[in-house]
Parts: C-alpha cells; sequence; structure tokens
C-alpha cells in the first residue's frame, strides 16, 4: 500500500484514506456551449494514459475531502509531488531531475 | 522409544512424550517434533499421495517448503484444516491428523490407476483430452475434472476460531533469524532504533539449529544462539516466532502472519489463532536462507527419497535418523556432510554417489575414515520399492553423457541435493530485480527500489561464518540510511561447511527420457518430460511453460521446482537461463489463511449494515428486508401467510385507499448552504432553480457532463441561502463527491458549503387520500390545507413536539408528505403517527410496494429504469430540463451528435396483450419471427402485477419508443413469446387529481 502526502493536511498518509479521480489539469470550459463537438468530446473523454510520470488528481475522501494533484509514476506507483488543486502544473523534468 | 529415534539428540524434549493420531492410529512423539518428525521417528515415511497420478509420497523437505507430505488437521468441530505441511505443524497431545488424495486408504488407492494412464495426463492434458467429443464436456468431463481436482477437502463448517488484524511501525524490520538475521539485528540493538526480527519457525537459529557442530566466536551454536536471542530480547528488539513474512508491498509495507495457537494442546479463551501484521518498516533486512534442490531421476518421488539437508535436519534438530541404510546422491558438497551425521549417529550410509568427477579431497578423505563407500562420476537411473523406496540404480558417467551399466544397491532412504536457490521471494515482490552468476548457477539479488538490503544465504553467501559477516556488514547500510553509524563486528566459525556444487538438468541415464518420471514440481506431478514436451509442442515463455505444466502452480508456489523446471525449459529451448528469465514470485510466500486474510471482516463485520432508526419498529412488524447500498430496508410488512405479492397487493390497496407509512429515512440528504447556494444548485441540476422561492420544493435531475442522468432527487429551499437537497438511496455518496469535485476544482469562487445529512434526519413519509387528515393535529405552525400548504411545499414547523422540516411532496401520486425530524426522534414520531392512524387503517408499507405505486405514475428509478446511457429526453422529461439556462453539469453533453441521433431508446409503458407479467431485464424485439440472433431494440426496467390498475403494467427502454405509441413488440422467452402495446409512462391518475387536498 502506498502512502500519499496530503498537501492541504500536511500529512503522509495510507492509500485508504485517498481516492483516484483521474487525470490532473483538464480544465472544464468556461461556456461550455461555445465548444464545438469534438471540443467537447475530447474534454469529456480523451485521456493520456501515461506510462510513466502522470499528472492526476486525488481526493482526500476519508481525511479532510479536499482535491489536490500529483505527479505519480504509473510503472513504479511513486509520487514525484503532491500540490493543491489550481496551483500551477509543476516542471516534469525539475521534478525527475530532483528525484534522482 | 521408537525405532528412528536417537535419545537426548536435538531440540526436542525426551522426558515430554505425545500422543497424536495419523489416519486414525496413534502415534508416540516428543515435545518440539512436528508431525513428519514423529512420524519418521516410527519409520513412517508414506504420509500421502500425489494430486495427479495418486503415487505414494512421503516429505522430502523438513520446513515450509515441503510439496508432499500435506496432512489434514482436526481439533473438534470447525477446527479441520486441509494441506497442513506435516513439516511444519507441531504436534500435541490429541492431535489428529489425517492423510490426503487417497480412496480407501493411503496404502491402497484406487486413483493411483491414474499413474498407469500416465501418458494420457502429460503436459497440457487438459487442453487436449477433454476437447472432444464436445457434448462430453457437460455431463462427463467437467464432472470428472471437479471431482478430481483440488488437493485435500475443504472444511464444512463454520471457522469457531477468530483472526485478528494489527498494523505496526518500526525503524527496522529482519525477516529470517538465520544467522544473518540475528547477526543483522545485534547491530541494530541498543542504538535506540524499533527493531522487529520475525521467523516462520517455532525457534529462532535457522540453519544453526540443524548445524550444532559449529563453534561461533569459539562458543557452541547452540550455546551462542541461547546468548544472542537472550541479548537481543534484552535490548528491546521485537522477536516473533511463528510469525511468517507473506507479502512485501510498496513503501516497505510487509505483511506478518503470526500463528498463535495452532501448536497448544489446549486453546486460550482470549487468543486469536492467528493474527495479520502490516508492518510499515523504514528499512528491512531480507535473510530467508536458501531452499535445496531436489535432483530430477527416475523415481525421485518414492517415499524415503528426500532432501539431504532436510535429513540432517530431521537428524540434528529433532534427533531423528530418516533411515538406517541411507544413500546419497548429489552434485553439491552440502550432502556429503549429512552422510558423515547420520554415519556417525548409527547409520550405515550404503554409498555417496556424486555426479562430479571432482570432489574436494578431504570431503573424500573423511566418506574413506568412515566406511562409506564413494561413486563419483555416477548417476541415478531408477529407484525401487512400492511405499517406500527400498534400493536405487546407480550407473557410471563417462564423457558426461554416456552411461554405463546401472547396479542396484540397496538402501531404505536416498538423500539427494542438487544445491542450493537463495530465497528471493520477498526481493522480487519489491519488483527488485535479479542477475545471473554463471558460477553458482543460480539468479542472485541486484537492485530493489524499496529501501531493503539482503543477506547471506539469500544472496548465495554460504556457511555460518559468511552469513554472520555479512548480516552484520549490510545491516550497516540500512542503519546508516536511518542516520546511525555502525562496525560491523567480526565473527569466525570453527567447523563451518562451506562448499560448492555443480548445476544438473535431469540426470544422466540410460533409459528413454520419454518413459522417465523424474519429477520437478512433486505436487503437480510435473515431470521434466512434461517441459520438454510443452517446448516441442510451441512454449516458448516460460510463463507459458509454466501454465501449460502447471510447474510451479502448486500450493508450494514453486519452491523446489522453480530452477531446476527453467534449467530443463533453457535446455530445450537451447537458450542461456537468463535469457529464459524466472517467472513471477507472489505473495503469500506460503500458503495462508482464509481467516488471516478475513481477519475481523466476518459474520455481521463482513460488512456495515446501516439501519434507520425506525427499523427496529419494522423488525417487531414482520419486516422482510432487502439490502440497497449499504441500507437494509424493510421490503414488506406480511401478514400471516401472505406472500410477498399479497402482502404487496394489500399494501398497495391500502395506501391508495386510505394511508399508507413509509420509511424514507435511507434517501440520501446533503445540505448546500451560503451566499451561492442557489446558484451552486442551478449549475448542477438541469431544472432552474434560481427563482425557487423559500419554502417550495422542486424535482432535480443530476446528469453527468456527458449528458447522461446520474441520479434524481427532491430539493427544498429552505432559506433563502440554504438548500435541503435528497438523493438516491444508493447515489449519496456519489453525488456528494461529484458537487465536492465541481465545488472545489471548476468554481472555487462560489462560497457554498455541503454536508452530509443521511443520518442527521429520520424522515417518514405518509401517502394517501387521508394523509392530511391524519397529520394535521401533530403539526404546529402550518395548516395542511391546498392553499396554505399546496404540492411541493416545504416549511419549518413543529411535528408532534419536534422541530421539524416538513414536506409536501409524493413518489405515489397520493396526497404526500415526508416529515424530516432529527434522527433520534424518527421512531417515537413513527408510533404516534401509527397509533393515531388506526382509526384510518394505517398501513406500514415497503420498498417493493413505494415501487409499485410509483411506477403506476411513471416516475422513474435511476438506475432501474436509467443505466447511464439514458438522457432527460429519452425519460420523457424533457420538462425538467431548464431551456433557459446558460449553462448546468451535461448541458452541454445533451447536445452531443449521438444524443440527439433519432431513434435512441426511449422510457414508454408495456401493457402485455394476455396480460401476463415480463421478467425485468427481457430483452425485446420488432419482429418475433426474423431469423437467430434477432435484432434487440431494448428491454424491460420494471414490471409489477400488484398494483392498482387490476393489470400489469410494465415500463421499457425501447428504440424509437415515443413515436411507436399504440405499436405492439414482443418478448421473446425460452418458453413463449409475448406480445406488448407500446403505451405512455402514466398508468394512474395520468391528471394528477389525487395530489389535491
Amino acid at each position: 500500500m502506498i502512502q500519499i502526502h496530503c498537501p492541504y493536511c500536511g500529512e503522509t498518509l495510507p492509500e485508504l484514506e485517498f481516492a483516484y479521480a483521474g487525470e490532473a489539469h483538464i480544465e472544464r470550459p468556461l461556456s461550455p456551449s461555445e465548444q464545438s463537438d469534438e471540443q467537447w468530446a475530447e474534454f469529456l473523454f480523451l485521456r493520456e494514459n501515461v506510462k510513466g510520470p502522470h499528472f492526476e488528481r486525488w481526493r482526500h475522501l476519508h481525511g479532510c475531502g479536499r482535491f489536490f494533484n500529483a505527479v505519480r509514476n504509473t510503472i513504479t506507483d511513486r509520487f514525484y509531488i503532491t500540490y493543491k488543486a489550481g496551483e500551477p502544473r509543476p516542471d516534469l523534468a525539475t521534478l525527475l531531475e530532483e528525484d534522482k | 522409544m521408537s525405532k528412528y529415534r536417537l535419545r537426548g539428540r536435538g531440540r526436542v524434549d525426551s522426558s515430554k512424550p505425545v500422543v497424536f493420531t495419523f489416519d486414525g492410529k496413534p502415534y508416540t512423539g516428543l515435545k518440539g517434533d512436528t508431525v513428519a518428525s514423529a512420524l519418521l521417528a516410527h519409520g513412517v515415511h508414506l504420509m500421502g499421495r500425489s494430486f495427479k497420478y495418486h503415487r505414494p509420497r512421503g516429505a522430502i523437505a523438513a520446513g515450509s517448503e515441503e510439496p508432499n507430505a500435506l496432512i489434514g488437521t482436526r481439533r473438534g468441530p470447525g477446527r479441520f484444516e486441509p494441506n497442513t505441511r506435516a513439516t511444519v505443524q507441531e504436534i500435541w497431545e490429541g492431535l489428529e491428523t489425517t492423510s490426503q488424495n487417497k480412496f480407501p486408504s493411503l496404502k491402497w488407492d484406487v486413483g493411483a490407476v491414474n499413474d498407469a494412464a500416465y501418458m494420457m495426463f502429460s503436459a497440457g492434458f487438459y487442453y487436449k483430452t477433454f476437447m472432444w467429443p464436445r457434448s462430453f464436456w457437460d455431463k462427463v468431463y467437467e464432472p470428472f475434472i471437479r471431482a478430481a481436482a483440488g488437493l485435500g477437502v475443504s472444511p464444512t463448517e463454520e471457522d469457531p476460531d477468530t483472526y485478528a488484524s494489527r498494523y505496526s511501525y518500526c525503524d527496522l524490520l529482519i525477516v529470517g533469524a538465520g544467522p544473518a538475521g540475528i547477526a543483522a539485528a545485534r547491530e541494530a540493538a541498543g542504538k535506540g532504533l524499533s527493531v522487529i526480527l520475525v521467523d516462520e519457525n517455532p525457534e529462532m537459529g535457522g540453519t544453526l539449529l540443524s548445524e550444532p557442530q559449529s563453534k561461533i566466536n569459539g562458543k557452541a551454536a547452540w550455546n551462542w544462539l541461547e546468548d544472542e536471542l537472550a541479548a537481543l530480547q534484552a535490548a528491546g528488539v521485537k522477536l516473533m516466532t511463528r510469525t511468517t513474512a507473506i507479502g512485501y508491498y510498496h513503501e516497505n509495507l510487509i505483511a506478518l502472519v503470526e500463528k498463535l495457537t495452532d501448536h497448544l494442546p489446549t486453546l486460550p479463551e482470549d487468543t486469536p489463532r492467528e493474527r495479520m501484521w502490516r508492518v510499515r518498516a523504514k528499512q528491512v533486512v531480507l535473510a530467508q536462507g536458501a531452499l535445496e534442490k531436489p535432483m530430477v531421476f527416475h523415481g525421485n518421488d518414492r517415499p524415503g527419497v528426500m532432501l539431504a539437508g532436510s535429513a540432517q535436519t530431521f537428524l540434528n534438530r529433532y534427533g531423528v535418523k530418516v533411515g538406517n541404510t541411507p544413500a546419497v546422491v548429489t552434485s553439491h558438497d552440502s550432502a556429503w556432510y549429512a552422510a558423515f551425521d547420520l554415519q556417525d549417529a548409527g547409520a550405515f550410509v550404503q554409498a555417496i554417489i556424486d555426479t562430479r568427477a571432482q570432489v574436494r579431497q578431504d570431503l573424500q578423505d573423511e566418506a574413506r575414515a568412515r566406511g562409506i563407500p564413494v561413486k563419483l562420476s555416477h548417476t541415478v537411473t531408477a529407484t525401487g520399492g512400492r511405499l517406500r523406496v527400498n534400493n536405487v540404480r546407480v550407473n557410471p558417467v563417462s564423457g558426461g553423457t554416456n552411461v554405463g551399466a546401472g547396479q542396484w544397491i540397496k538402501c531404505d532412504a536416498l538423500l539427494m541435493s542438487g544445491g542450493w536457490t537463495p530465497s528471493l521471494h520477498l526481493f522480487s515482490h519489491t519488483k527488485g530485480s535479479l542477475t545471473w552468476d554463471d558460477d553458482l548457477t543460480t539468479f542472485l539479488p541486484k537492485d530493489t527500489p524499496e529501501d531493503c538490503v539482503i543477506t547471506g544465504a539469500s544472496r548465495g553467501l554460504w556457511g555460518v561464518e559468511a552469513a554472520l559477516r555479512d548480516g552484520a556488514a549490510r545491516v550497516g547500510e540500512a542503519l546508516a540510511k536511518l542516520g546511525i553509524g555502525s562496525s560491523a563486528s567480526e565473527y569466525s566459525v570453527e567447523d563451518d561447511r562451506t562448499g560448492s556444487g555443480v548445476m544438473m538438468r535431469e540426470l544422466p541415464t540410460d533409459r528413454s527420457p520419454g518413459k522417465a518420471k523424474a519429477f520437478v514440481d512433486f505436487q503437480n506431478d510435473v515431470t521434466a518430460k512434461d517441459l520438454r514436451l510443452a517446448v516441442r509442442e510451441g512454449m516458448r515463455s516460460i510463463e507459458h511453460v509454466k501454465r501449460y505444466t502447471t510447474n510451479g502452480m502448486a500450493t508450494d508456489q514453486g519452491k523446489m521446482s522453480n530452477i531446476n523446471g527453467l534449467n530443463i525449459a533453457a535446455d530445450a529451448l537451447g537458450k542461456k537461463q537468463p535469457q529464459v528469465g524466472l517467472t513471477t514470485f507472489r505473495p503469500p510466500y506460503t500458503p495462508t489463511t482464509f481467516g488471516a486474510f478475513a481477519g475481523y471482516h466476518r459474520g455481521e463485520h463482513f460488512e456495515v449494515v446501516r439501519k434507520t432508526q425506525i427499523d427496529a419498529w419494522a423488525e417487531e412488524h414482520g419486516a422482510v428486508y432487502e439490502p440497497v447500498g449499504q441500507w437494509r430496508r424493510a421490503r414488506y410488512f406480511p401478514k400471516a401467510g401472505e406472500t410477498m405479492d399479497q402482502a404487496v397487493t394489500r399494501e398497495c390497496a391500502a395506501t391508495r385507499a386510505s394511508v399508507g407509512i413509509f420509511d424514507a429515512s435511507t434517501l440520501g440528504k446533503i445540505e448546500v448552504v451560503g451566499p451561492d447556494a442557489a446558484e451552486f444548485i442551478n449549475r448542477m441540476y438541469t431544472n432552474p432553480f434560481l427563482k425557487l422561492a423559500p419554502g417550495k420544493c422542486r424535482y432535480g435531475l443530476l446528469l453527468g457532463d456527458d449528458g447522461f442522468i446520474r441520479d434524481d432527487g427532491v430539493i427544498a429551499r429552505v432559506e433563502e441561502d440554504r438548500f435541503h437537497v435528497t438523493t438516491t438511496t444508493g447515489g449519496a455518496a456519489r453525488v456528494l463527491n461529484m458537487m465536492e469535485d465541481y465545488l472545489q476544482t471548476e468554481w472555487p469562487d462560489l462560497n457554498v458549503w455541503l454536508t452530509s445529512t443521511t443520518e442527521q434526519w429520520s424522515t417518514v413519509a405518509l401517502n394517501g387520500p387521508n394523509a392530511a387528515k391524519l397529520l394535521a393535529p401533530f403539526v404546529e405552525g402550518i395548516e395542511l390545507t391546498e392553499e396554505a400548504f399546496p404540492h411541493m411545499s416545504c416549511v419549518n414547523c413543529t411535528v408532534a413536539g419536534y422541530p421539524a422540516r416538513l414536506w409536501r411532496v409524493s413518489f405515489t401520486g397520493e396526497i404526500g408528505f415526508e416529515v424530516n425530524v432529527p434522527a433520534p426522534y424518527g421512531r417515537d414520531l413513527w408510533e404516534k403517527l401509527w397509533e393515531a392512524g388506526q382509526q384510518y387503517d394505517i398501513t406500514p408499507y415497503g420498498t417493493e410496494t413505494m415501487h409499485v405505486l410509483r411506477a403506476e405514475k411513471g416516475y422513474i428509478i435511476v438506475g432501474q429504469d436509467t443505466d447511464g446511457t439514458v438522457t432527460p429526453a429519452d425519460a420523457g422529461m424533457d420538462w425538467a430540463v431548464g431551456k433557459k439556462k446558460a449553462d448546468f453539469v451535461g448541458m452541454r453533453g445533451l447536445a452531443r451528435p449521438d444524443l440527439v441521433a433519432p431513434n435512441r431508446k426511449q422510457l414508454v409503458g408495456l401493457l402485455t396483450e394476455d396480460n401476463s407479467w415480463l421478467e425485468e431485464g427481457a430483452q425485446i424485439v420488432f419482429d418475433p419471427k426474423q431469423p437467430i440472433p434477432m435484432k434487440m431494440v431494448g428491454h424491460v426496467t420494471s414490471s409489477y402485477n400488484q398494483g392498482t390498475t387490476g393489470r400489469p403494467i410494465a415500463l421499457a427502454l425501447v428504440e424509437g419508443g415515443h413515436s411507436k405509441m399504440g405499436e405492439t413488440v414482443y418478448i421473446p422467452m425460452p418458453d413463449r413469446t409475448i406480445a406488448a402495446k407500446i403505451t405512455g409512462t402514466v398508468f394512474f391518475d395520468p391528471e394528477n387529481s389525487r395530489l389535491k387536498i
């Protein structure tokens, strides 16, 4: 069982407390009605399916209840970083460099 | 004293005899014996029958890797366990054990005909033998396979034992208390760290228990061991015996199973049978040692043929000679020591047969000094004896493959050693990488992503001194990561038994290899011939070879067979071992009880059962329950002698005639509060909510952004900035999660709080023409008239003296109220209404009646009449979608091309022409005469025959259904085809005239 750092609680806690919530940084367009069918389909359905470092969302479901973002390696399950919702996407190259 | 027992030898207690039974016959062993050692002390080698061929088998090993000697153990009702390894089960006074896989008896087993027909059961026989004729599968082959498959028998009674689970956190966990593990613990002890040392055996010491001759730092091995363990204990190291590390999971989480009572003659009342520990360790030391490899030759499975190292263990640890006239066959030095120990203990070793041409001179000298005949460059080509080996056929080999004439040598045991395989199970669980070592001809550990070091024989070091030094040195790396410096202690060992050997595949033979029964996987009866056949038949990956032959798939998880299997498969494939690779090691390390995994989660604790405050009243009044999500809900309230249909028919009629009372407390409830609460609800739900006045309710439909219906419920605007949202019973958590998601991540600017209040309210629903009359006398603060409190109103008032949120809503088509009171008052409110309702013949009804009454009105149930692909338009609920809204969740989705396409499946009513009842889920076709497979155009979603319309009604999703009113569709069933007419979804009171007070 992996352990996850909640950026709101500031604690590293067992995976059991958290729920996965899909790919991160997919913003719901502010005016959906102006979206073309293709754009809307992409927003709804198209995901990266990364093998390796993946930007994704988790929710501290059995804790503070907050959604937050993380970069996790889908091969090793290693978390490089977790950060609050709304914060900018961290630079992956820097993250991987720091992890070495 | 039993015949093969050496009094005073080993670690068993000669002064404490213990009587147990095996297949009904009593045997006397000593305290400290396992079932296997006690039986061997009586000369009993035959302990079981093999799985496929029912060949007689005895213990081949002395530890948890044992593949053959599987027994059933019994301790009174419910305490039966199959497939226990006789080499692990400690004996206690009164223990009952039985052999397995035999009929009528272990010595005379009918199933052994399989052995004669072994050509039929070769590799992949499952895929070949049972393929033809097709019609034989159901009646002949499958019953036969099911009867023959499986080891042992499943227990039939409920297990009365309890199983515990605990979490633990430590700085350092050491797995394996042999010399390497103990040396590692010693370095870490006394440094202020929390250290746990675990071992699967009843005693710590590992190989030291089998090698008492060595002297460590001048001290006899067993004295050293005792002193070291006492020192560790004194230093606060947690020592856990009978505790197996079964799996190594992410981030140094190790699962341990501690066996607490299986060795005790009487069960303590306050102790669980087993305890599952989940240990999160900062650093881990793996010191699991190595496992001895069998040799592969014809007849290597006969009882009496066993691993040389295990024979040495039986001798030195249990004081049991496995035979008086043993022979030894080996390709490794270690077996020579087993021969010497047995000879010195009074046995007459008939021969040491070594496949190697060159063996250390000192070993040869020692053998000669003891008078043991030595045969170098020899092979074993057969064994003889029916239920126990009584001779062995030995042939000289020249040039590696030229096998000379055989000679039979008499023996009553045959000890074999094909060398040693490092135990890499837990290391491999970490996704650690392995590297092939050509000198040792084995895989060794390389890198691991976890905070873990591996030491001792697990990384190919042989001998006590090497293990001690390595354990002390390697733990330093783990201690350094914990910020603790250490300098490895020095160890010197006298009479240490180091050695080397060569790797063999099958032993060379002068017989047809196609007829040889040379076993690789003993438990699954896989022979070398099977492995070669699998490669000939096209298996190229070791994973395919494994599955085709079942090599390594038995409960011993290939502990004995993996490396021999790999060597043979690699040879057949013409590749080097590292190019072929190992199959994956998976937890658990040894077979683990279901009880240990289940822990406390059994019986009533298996899953939470949520009950409302009114549940106990329902139980007292004979309710029949159904599970809805985690809730148990009253389904109907049968009177004496009533069937469900009769009860539901009565409840429906009574509610429509006068008044019914219903527990609606399980509905999900979310309190939505804040200045932007109305804006938030308006964005989440399809309906317009901005202009909903406080004191009013509105039905709300929740979509996903894809445009499909997710949930529904009534939403009350309690105050300007406060909404009381209801959800479906099963959907509450999902809906709250979805709301939080949008609120936190898409609209963080909205000032809104969401709180789950499902369990804070008890909700009593009254429905029927007399509902208002019954309720009115209890209500203070509002008059229950059409004018003062019309349909879809809500008010904060007092009901029966309790503060209440009173709603006028209806899910039945009758005058309806839902009284929400703080949860603890629910039952009292219910009882007061029940008492006062007697004058109206008040009837309690359950979920089944609720379903029927709502279906008569065409009200949908999300998840029953919808399936995640239904839009509001499909459900005929366009009226619920706010047309003037700028946006809501799902609005853009509803305009997707597929969602506006013609001929979508649409919700309609169905009335059968012959008045028969339709099965929910039944498929619908337009043309019943079309050839099979027919085109299915929809299915029945709801169907009832207990309602008040006097005939069965059904709801269905049908392609283009809304434009097919009055047309006939067909529902083909196994025995007939039912015709039904498409109608609207409202079967009762389409004018809603009954909603008026």
